[in-house]
């Protein structure tokens, strides 16, 4: 099962150099690298936690998650007036629009979503993420080294021991 | 005649003050913070770096402190306490780019007073803290 997995990775992999050369890295869905554009939202999003990537969430999710920065997950996340239009324009054009991602309005948190869970529960054990290195499921640098720059690919995935 | 050699004289007035106003290092927040302390208490006596050091590393009724995420030592690289994220250092010795921009010092006296004191910080404690971390060598 293991060799089939590892198989499968190789030729997924291989498929993405070969993808890469064609295909704009944004535009293919497919191999989890992600476009993170906007400047702002780059660095201001990105200065307690990795900026995530806006196609993660639904265009109402982040709407909501913007009009309550001020209690963001138990913090204070505000941003002065102009920045949080600038961001929350950049958000809502760039929100995800998949089915897997829009059916998962619920939640503000895209660690709770039902596609997260699959994908990160299929490979990883629970212990896993009680790693002190990884510390919490918010943490995605912890494992997916790139992601900084929204490049969540196998390849460059390492779970910490 | 006297008119002409005012209006220079005006607008050179003029730029200083906008110089003043606009906070670059910092010393000049330290500056800023003293001129409002002196505003809302008449009798400011000063900022002291041991008081910001005891302010930094202690908790203030609620979960985290300063250190939290800046650690015991300003100068070291934090990690912020919830998502374990790398925070810069905070000492100006050990990191050029902090209290260096208005906007910035504002935005993050204003969140993390929230998150470790539940209420804006007076003039006087972000005077204190300050003080304590210019004091940090690298």
């Amino acid at each position: 099962m293991t060799d089939l997995n590892n198989i499968f990775r190789a030729l997924r992999r291989g498929a993405l150099i070969a993808g890469v050369a064609a295909v704009s890295t944004a535009a293919w869905g497919g191999d989890h690298v992600y476009d993170l554009g906007n400047a702002k939202f780059r660095s201001e999003c990105g200065s307690c936690h990795v900026a995530y990537p806006p196609a993660l969430l639904p265009a109402q999710s982040w709407d909501r998650l913007m009009a309550t920065l001020d209690k963001h997950f138990g913090s204070d996340a505000s941003v002065d007036a102009k920045t949080e239009k600038e961001i929350g324009d950049f958000l809502q054009a760039n929100a995800g629009v998949k089915k897997k991602v829009v059916a998962q309005s619920g939640t503000l948190r895209i660690s709770e979503t039902s596609w997260f869970k699959r994908e990160h529960g299929e490979e990883l054990s629970p212990a896993a993420w009680k790693n002190p290195k990884v510390k919490s499921p918010a943490n995605c640098e912890a494992c997916h080294l790139q992601a900084a720059e929204g490049d969540y690919s196998e390849r460059s995935i390492r779970v910490p021991r | 005649m006297r008119k002409s050699t005012l209006t220079p004289a005006l607008f050179f007035i003029a730029l200083l003050a906008a110089n003043a106003a606009r906070a670059e290092t910092p010393a000049d927040f330290l500056k800023q913070f003293e001129t409002a302390a002196r505003q809302s208490d008449a009798r400011f006596a000063g900022f002291s770096a041991q008081r910001g050091e005891q302010f930094f590393k202690t908790t203030h009724g609620m979960e985290w402190s300063c250190s939290s995420c800046h650690t015991q030592n300003p100068a070291a690289v934090g990690k912020h306490a919830k998502t374990g994220k790398e925070v810069a250092p905070l000492a100006p010795a050990a990191n050029p780019e902090r209290f260096s921009s208005p906007e910035k010092v504002d935005k993050w006296f204003k969140r993390n007073c929230n998150d470790v004191v539940g209420r804006a910080c007076s003039a006087q404690e972000k005077g204190d803290v300050l003080a304590y971390v210019m004091t940090i060598k690298k």
